[in-house]
């Protein structure tokens, strides 16, 4: 059978459909482009947001105490004398945070040797899967866990020892223990940091070529030994950036700490020893948001919010950069 | 310059004899020692996972009933009632914050890793800020969330704790968007555009199709961080003791009942607040599980791809 007689020739035919699909391809490329950059920007203006938000709530604050704010001590919210300082508040997150980094990298970078290099590989595979499992934990829950046992272990075989037997030699001991306090706060954040320090280190000494432990593993080094001379040099500054990361989290944890620092207020919120109770700029900010007792108040919690940003954002910024000098000093290796 | 090189020679050579004649046992020792260091380190971490998970089901498994699980708190100190609205609130919450939150982290995603040549430097500073939005603690986004949506809708509401939730989700799943997109290989790509297609449908049928279980991955991950998020939530739908009532009216979620519980004197408050952990870390480790599934399905679609 002949094909029908078509008003269009067939080199016509094809010249249409391209051009509409050319055109639909046009419009849907252009549309779609636009649509992810929109995302894109979506996620910079959330950026912005935040930080305007938080200059425009603590603009009275700072309008009223000025720089005191930040070095000030003073923590009173009654109508007609009111006085905030933010300053205990930093201490206190700084020496929980401390505490916290002191135990959990060494920690934390021993599990990620363990891990990567000293097992067979699918012991590695189940351990690391138990170590996210830390990870997926809520900070709530480790909360709770932390007020209504974690807090007597601590202080029944921990800060009682150190207090009687060393409580009147070393100041840091010398406050009866309580249980609630900046060392139990500082052990439970460092608890909920291992997991994140680990998983980054891990990635930093997997990217170490293979070439440098075989060598180190060809020179006749057992294994610690291929470990201290080939993986710990070129990973040092990966594994700082990795402290670094953590170190951002533990400042900016709140829940957890609410319920454990014993939540003090003002000037009694320094810790004198290891034992005593604090406060920290997020734990206060979640104790006191929906109490505020008027305007000037909430806008000092929101200058202690952009206290914190300031600092998170600062430790955070660091870690990027010292993580992206990873790969560069890993190429020079390879040569 | 030759020299030089014999001196080096030398000097690895007394290494070596150094090495050799060390004590062969003592370095074995040594390194023995180190390894069950390390073992005792992973122990320490693992001992709290194992007690916070006998503590909630010893403590949390006598508050799960019926009325626990679907009515709504009775008066404080009673020990009646349950975490009804708290499961609604969580389950709402977390829904409408993906709702705005998947499709954003999805397509910046999208952008950074098909779209990037194009502007170097925007993908530069979209990838530090996606990274910084990383790092903000949670609390701070709260305040944000309090100051723009609360102060200006006049209420605490449920879209103001979905807004909140939303900016946490949105750069893990960028983040993760990213990286799995890039792992579709090029060869893919230049066979669907050598079949004419533009490039829109490039990446939606061959890049993002393709990498389907490892976007869902980043989805779960980022849900299952923000259903254990609380700090946020204190100041964006503060807690309630009614079930949802409205888009302009506080509503509970799980672990903003947990502190509240958990802060309460009483012994029948905290034992319901062990329950309601219980209730949520089943969620969050299903989630884990569930993860855990799709990265091995990732692992095979790889393998059959490459």
């Amino acid at each position: 059978m002949p094909l029908k007689e078509s008003k269009y020739s067939h080199a016509d035919l094809v010249q249409k459909l391209d051009l509409r699909t050319k055109k639909k391809s046009f419009f849907g490329d252009k549309f779609f482009k636009g649509l992810v950059i929109g995302a894109s920007l979506y996620t910079l203006l959330m950026v912005a947001l935040v930080l305007f938000s938080l200059v425009d709530g603590s603009l009275p604050i700072f309008v009223k105490e000025g720089f005191n704010f930040v070095i000030g001590t003073n923590w009173n919210a009654v109508e007609g004398r009111e006085s905030f300082g933010a300053l205990p508040y930093i201490v206190g997150t700084l020496v929980s945070s401390a505490i916290a980094m002191a135990i959990a990298v060494p920690i934390s970078i021993g599990i990620a040797i363990f891990i990567n290099e000293m097992i067979p590989k699918k012991m590695s595979i189940v351990l690391a899967f138990v170590v996210e499992l830390l990870a997926a934990v809520p900070s709530i829950v480790y909360g709770l866990w932390a007020l209504f046992v974690f807090r007597f272990w601590i202080r029944d075989f921990v800060e009682e020892p150190l207090h009687n037997s060393l409580g009147h030699v070393i100041p840091s001991f010398a406050k009866a223990p309580f249980g609630l306090d900046v060392f139990t706060a500082g052990i439970v954040l460092a608890i909920m940091i291992i997991p994140i320090i680990t998983a980054v280190s891990r990635e930093v000494i997997k990217a170490i070529p293979h070439s440098q432990k075989e060598a180190a593993y060809a020179l006749g080094a057992t294994r610690w030994e291929m470990v201290k001379a080939a993986i710990l040099p070129p990973a040092k500054t990966g594994l700082m950036g990795a402290s670094f990361l953590g170190l951002g989290r533990a400042i900016g944890e709140t829940m957890l700490i609410t319920l454990v620092i014993g939540n003090a207020i003002g000037l009694a919120a320094i810790p004198t020893s290891l034992f005593s109770q604090s406060q920290t700029l997020s734990s206060i900010i979640a104790n006191e948001f929906n109490e505020a007792a008027n305007d000037l108040h909430l806008s000092a919690l929101i200058g202690l919010g952009l206290v914190l940003f300031i600092i998170t954002i600062f430790i955070n910024i660091m870690a990027i950069f010292i993580i992206s000098r990873v790969s560069k000093s890993y190429s020079n290796l390879r040569e | 310059m030759s020299k030089h090189d014999s001196n080096k020679r030398k000097n690895y050579k007394s290494i070596i004899q150094d090495t050799i004649s060390k004590n062969a046992s003592r370095r074995k020792t040594k390194n023995n020692l180190i390894t069950v260091l390390l073992f005792c380190f992973v122990v320490i971490a693992i001992i709290p996972l194992g007690s916070i998970l006998i503590e909630i089901i010893k403590n949390g498994v006598g508050a799960l009933s019926f009325e626990f699980l679907f009515e709504a708190p009775g008066s404080i100190g009673s020990g009646g009632g349950g975490i009804g609205p708290a499961i609604q609130g969580t389950l709402l919450v977390v829904a409408f914050a993906t709702l705005i939150g998947a499709p954003v982290g999805v397509l910046a995603g999208v952008y950074l890793s098909e779209y990037s040549d194009s502007s170097r430097t925007f993908a530069y500073v979209l990838r530090l800020f996606n990274d910084v939005l990383t790092g903000i603690p949670s609390i701070v986004i709260g305040i944000t969330g309090y100051i723009t949506l609360v102060l200006t809708l006049g209420s605490f509401s449920i879209l103001a704790g979905a807004f909140v939730l939303s900016i946490i989700m949105i750069p893990i799943i960028a983040r993760v968007s990213e990286e799995t997109l890039k792992l579709v290989p090029n060869n893919l790509r230049e066979a669907a555009y050598g079949l004419g297609l533009p490039k829109w449908k490039v990446i939606y049928h061959v890049v993002i199709k393709g990498s389907k279980s490892g976007i869902l991955t980043g989805i779960v991950l980022a849900i299952s961080r923000i259903t254990g998020e609380t700090a946020p939530l204190i100041m964006t739908i503060l807690g309630t003791s009614l079930f949802f009532s409205g888009f302009n009216s506080p509503v509970d979620a799980l672990p903003l009942r947990i502190w509240r519980l958990a802060s309460q004197p009483y012994p029948s408050a905290h034992e319901q607040g062990w329950g309601a952990a219980l209730l949520l870390i089943l969620i969050v480790l299903s989630l884990s599980i569930i993860l855990r599934m799709f990265a091995q399905q990732r692992r095979i679609t790889f393998k059959s791809t490459t």
